[in-house]
């Protein structure tokens, strides 16, 4: 290992930029005659637009020009997509409703947007936006889940009966069935998974700007994968052919897959610069950024845990119902059916799962993908089913998993996956040590001893991760293929630019990456950039979420170094005057064999450009190779999350007394950079497990519309984090990297959520567990006491 | 935010001169209520006169046996005064307790007791201490101050210059947080001087914040842990309830709150 290379916890050379007020973000981009759009919202969750007049607010000080739905569809501009088709039971195709950019007739959700106002200030355009008269029919609203489907409801599309996006299965129903008849034990759970915010420190936004000179559009704009915005803006929503749209996603202030997703307001942008003559830009407040941002979670959940009676586990029956909004999102449907069931079968052997979900519109802002997507919710079902399980078994809660855990690899999964390596019994072991938990019952009589509940909670996740490959989400349904490209450009000087298609925005690919690039070629990692986030610089690429970018972006600089390291050495061959055969590349330096005669890389590097040394028929000058990677299989990080929360009997107050997390994310590129992500997702999924919590009334107004409602987990609600690595590495690529980015949010809520439920001795409580819920829990539990 | 007119007095009479000429004005303090409500365009005054280049509404200072805190000092101050972390301790952890960094290092002191917000913590340090409110005008004795929540005594024109705090002799402040604002969702001030014992609650009545009598009475005779233990809870009745507590779970931590609010004036 070098001291910059792999497996080195380099400081990140993003972070001087950052933490001295020198990161450029979307807000930061200022364009030469910029006007300012401001979008006026539904107050309504449901409404048809009987009659919307834009007259005098045209006349107002400073106003530019006012868009309304009718004025994109006279442009032809397409609506937004759902780029993943999912299937009924039946084979037929999901019912997806029309999703306008402006609304057409109807609003749908509290913040669906009615038209935009362009003004010389943002100032002005809000004020004009308060003489745009508009008419309501207001509808009722459907905002329950649960029972959205049920008959009776209002209908929010047309074409989506019972607002049913689909009616979604995987697995053997016959098999599971029949492992439930054979059972010795039933274990049955109803589950809610929270609604969240995803709450990016930084919020969206946007700035459109046309050259009329080229006929051509640039979108400034916060996203995770602006080549994939592109994509849809152009082929789908027809702004501008490709090659007259420049995407540029700069400094991106956090996502947690929030900004992967093409939404209303950068397409109005762009087509509107063209409009009005001006660049367009707009930046979210917070407010609209609670409203309208894609949420994530929203699940109701059926669930069934068939065991014989050593409590081997038979089979696994899940019903779902997932929110998906008033509207499909980018990836909505994906999440709640590919990313959701196939990883029900956790780190467990289950020969028999049949999974079903039930996709729902509601009122209420659209549901994507949020840290995790899916994995979350699978993981919560598994995880708290296997708990209560076990108590109901009377078995230790550790144990049980372990009998039940995937022994050998592969493992195929009777739900899609092929688990390819991994030693979920070994983390497991190593967790319960570093947990220190043959002495938990010693710190429960010292807990009681203070009036405090001690619980003790387990969670082992599993994650599908690199998602990928491009012929297996094909197969699925996705409507573009999840490869990833790298471009690796030597400059004549030795030092390296690697442009990527991955988006950092918080990840530290800028430091990672180009570990990777200093150890593979022997040069100061200070001689390496990374670019990434413009498509004018990058060919193409597929973005950032789904804890991708190390397990396939970083294949693909590595299949991109592979080709340089091959084409450097012809060059080097040329300048010793040696056979290529006998070229040796080892430490920055191509030595002839079994001499003294040798060259740095960055000497090869100007040889490769001057080209003194051969000819235009030996050898092509220059340096540079791309590459495109598109991995075998899906990742598997897996690990052991184990939580002891305090309860204070007095306030119901949960402290979180110890954490400790043991992952297999396969190779480790930067140990600082993946603590810092566990760090991050156990917090995310703390405050999902305890504050978090995105609640609408009946009328579909968002009740936690700002963070004086919306708990949000601070620095002091987090105990010290214990963590520890059993590495397997991943076989599906070449740097055996399994991704961390999601894992502790994965894996944090169904801990928390068991460890309460062990202090409080029964099953009785939601996320989030808030200090008012735990109370009231508390109560349940003296009454269930004083019947005994 | 709608367009204002904006005003810096250097002086307090500077201040008191403006708010007579100008119409349709708001005194901006720390602005932790007044900006949000200005950015979220649910105020629109046409002038906006900004107290802090006010010198003499910034000192910590003591006169006789009480600590005197000016207007314009901010929640940060009050918790790191030497001064009141001697005198008043309980008052610096109030102090502490408020928000975040942010908050304290801009919110005031006159700001906090002139809003009179219902689960803000500094009216149950009034209350609890028998504090009096010192005006560009008068000075208003605390029991006089607070009429309900958002309203006090306060006339039109009427600049808070401090608030006067009698030492006591034993005193603490046990806070619940909201978990999402960590404003209180309910607080309890215990003070003892001269023999009175005040309870003040904030946070939890839809009324504001006001003295637990019931509570006061049984410390009356002697000031211990063993007489609030054997009360009972204080009815939900006038509690607030919302998505974050009950009037139910209010009422209790009405409850257990000023149990240790006693215990920590008692030094446990």
């Amino acid at each position: 290992m070098s001291a910059n290379g792999i497996g080195a916890s380099v400081r990140r050379k993003e972070d001087h930029r950052f933490i001295t007020g020198k990161g450029s973000y979307t807000d930061d981009i200022n364009r030469e005659g910029q006007t300012h759009a401001y979008f006026l919202r539904s107050p309504h969750a449901h409404a048809l637009i009987k009659r919307l007049d834009v007259a005098a607010a045209r006349q107002a000080p400073g106003v530019v020009g006012i868009f309304t739905g009718d004025d994109l569809a006279a442009d032809k501009v397409g609506g937004l997509i759902c780029g993943w088709m999912i299937h009924n039971k039946d084979g037929s195709p999901m019912s997806a409703g029309a999703h306008p950019a402006l609304a057409q007739g109807k609003v749908r959700y509290v913040g669906d947007h009615v038209a935009v106002i362009i003004a010389e200030t943002y100032s002005q355009a809000k004020d004009a936006a308060d003489l745009v008269e508009v008419d309501y029919d207001v509808l009722p609203a459907c905002v329950d889940l649960a029972s959205a489907d049920s008959p009776g409801q209002p209908q929010i599309h047309d074409n989506a009966a019972n607002n049913t996006v689909y009616n979604f299965h995987l697995g053997d129903k016959a098999a599971t069935d029949a492992a439930f008849a054979r059972a010795a034990h039933v274990t049955k759970l109803d589950l809610v998974n929270n609604r969240l915010v995803p709450n990016a420190m930084e919020p969206r936004a946007a700035i459109g700007d046309y050259n009329s000179g080229e006929d051509a559009f640039t979108l400034y704009t916060t996203s995770q994968n602006p080549h994939v915005a592109r994509l849809i803006l152009s082929a789908f929503i027809g702004l501008a052919p490709e090659h007259k749209l420049r995407v540029i996603a700069p400094d991106v202030g956090g996502g947690f897959g929030s900004k992967i997703f093409v939404y209303a307001e950068e397409t109005v942008c762009v087509w509107a610069a063209k409009k009005v003559g001006r660049p367009v830009k707009w930046v979210a407040d917070r407010t609209e950024e609670f409203l309208c941002v894609a949420h994530g979670r929203d699940h109701v959940t059926h669930a069934e845990m068939a065991m014989d009676e050593k409590g081997r586990i038979l089979g696994l029956r899940v019903h779902t119902k997932a929110n998906l909004g008033a509207y499909l999102s980018t990836f909505s449907s994906a999440v709640p059916t590919y990313l959701y069931a196939p990883l029900l079968s956790g780190q467990y052997d289950i020969p028999a799962i049949y999974a079903e979900v039930d996709a729902l519109y509601t009122n209420t802002s659209p549901v994507d993908a949020y840290r995790g997507a899916g994995r979350p919710e699978a993981t919560f079902v598994v995880e708290r089913l296997v708990e209560v399980a076990s108590r109901q078994l009377g078995q230790d809660p550790a144990q049980f998993r372990m009998r039940n855990f995937v022994k050998s690899w592969p493992h195929q999964t009777p739900v899609i996956m092929m688990y390819d390596a991994g030693d979920y019994a070994g983390t497991m072991r190593k967790a319960l040590e570093l947990a220190d938990y043959k002495n938990f019952g010693k710190r429960k009589r010292e807990s009681a001893r203070k009036g405090m509940l001690r619980g003790i909670g387990f969670s082992a996740y599993i994650e599908a991760c690199g998602i990928a490959p491009s012929a297996a989400v094909g197969s699925l349904g996705a409507g573009v293929g999840l490869w990833e490209s790298a471009e690796v450009r030597v400059n004549p000087t030795g030092n390296v630019e690697v442009l990527t298609g991955s988006h950092s925005h918080g990840q530290g690919h800028e430091t990672t990456f180009a570990q990777l690039v200093a150890g593979r070629l022997g040069i100061p990692i200070e001689q390496v950039s990374i670019v990434h986030g413009d498509t004018d610089k990058v060919q193409f690429g597929m973005g950032t979420y789904g804890s991708r970018s190390g397990a396939v972006g970083m294949s693909a600089i590595v299949k991109a170094l592979d080709k340089i390291e091959a084409k450097a050495k012809k060059v080097a061959a040329f300048a010793l005057e040696a056979s290529e055969a006998d070229i040796e590349f080892k430490d920055g330096r191509f030595s002839v064999a079994g001499t003294d005669k040798s060259l740095a890389f960055g000497e090869v590097a100007l040889q490769a450009y001057i080209a003194h040394k051969f000819t235009g028929a030996q050898l092509e000058p220059g340096l540079k190779e791309g590459a495109f990677y598109d991995p075998t299989n899906f990742t598997f990080p897996a690990g052991v999350h184990i939580c002891e929360v305090e309860i204070d009997t007095d306030t119901g107050v949960t402290q979180i007394a110890k954490w400790t997390a043991v992952d297999d994310f396969g190779t480790i590129i930067n140990p600082m950079i993946v603590e810092g992500q566990v760090h991050g997702g156990i917090a995310q999924g703390i405050g999902q497990a305890l504050i978090e919590n995105a609640i609408y009334d009946k009328e579909g107004q968002l009740v936690t519309a700002s963070f004086m409602d919306y708990g949000m987990p601070r620095a002091h609600d987090l105990p010290h984090l214990e963590l520890g690595f059993n590495t397997t590495p991943a076989p599906s690529n070449p740097l055996g990297i399994k991704g961390c980015g999601e894992a502790g949010a994965i894996a944090a809520p169904p801990a928390v959520i068991n460890a309460i439920t062990d202090a409080l001795g029964h099953e009785e409580i939601a996320m989030p567990a808030t200090p008012q819920a735990v109370w009231k829990a508390m109560q349940k539990s003296a009454m269930k006491i004083a019947a005994e | 935010m709608y367009a204002f007119d904006y005003h810096r007095p250097q002086t307090l009479r500077q201040a008191v001169n403006l708010i007579g000429r100008t119409e349709d004005s708001k005194v901006l303090a720390g602005g932790q209520t007044l900006i949000p409500t200005l950015k979220a365009r649910l105020a629109n005054p046409a002038n906006l006169i900004d107290l802090g280049a006010v010198p003499e509404l910034r000192a910590i200072t003591q006169k006789g046996k009480s600590i005197v805190i000016g207007a314009m000092v901010r929640h940060a101050e009050v918790a790191e005064s030497p001064l009141v972390k001697s005198a008043i301790p309980a008052l610096a952890d109030l102090a502490h307790l408020i928000g975040d960094p942010h908050v304290r290092n801009r919110g005031t002191i006159g700001g906090s007791v002139a809003n009179n917000d219902p689960a803000a913590d500094y009216p149950a340090a009034c209350l609890a201490m028998n504090a009096t409110i010192i005006t560009t005008k008068r000075k208003i004795p605390v029991d006089q101050y607070f009429q309900g929540m958002f309203t006090t005594a306060l006339e039109e024109g009427e600049l808070i210059s401090a608030v006067s705090f009698p030492i006591p002799s034993r005193a603490a402040y046990a806070k619940f947080r909201n978990p999402a604002s960590r404003y209180a969702l309910v607080g309890v001030f215990v003070a003892v001087k001269s023999g009175e014992t005040r309870v003040a609650v904030t946070g939890a009545s839809n009324g504001g914040v006001y003295r637990w009598t019931e509570a006061e009475a049984a410390l009356k005779p002697r000031f211990s842990l063993a007489p609030i233990e054997r009360l009972a809870k204080p009815p939900s009745t006038n509690m607030n309830s919302d998505i974050h507590a009950s009037a139910d779970y209010r009422a209790h931590l009405v409850y257990v709150m000023t149990k240790r609010a006693v215990a920590k004036a008692l030094g446990r």
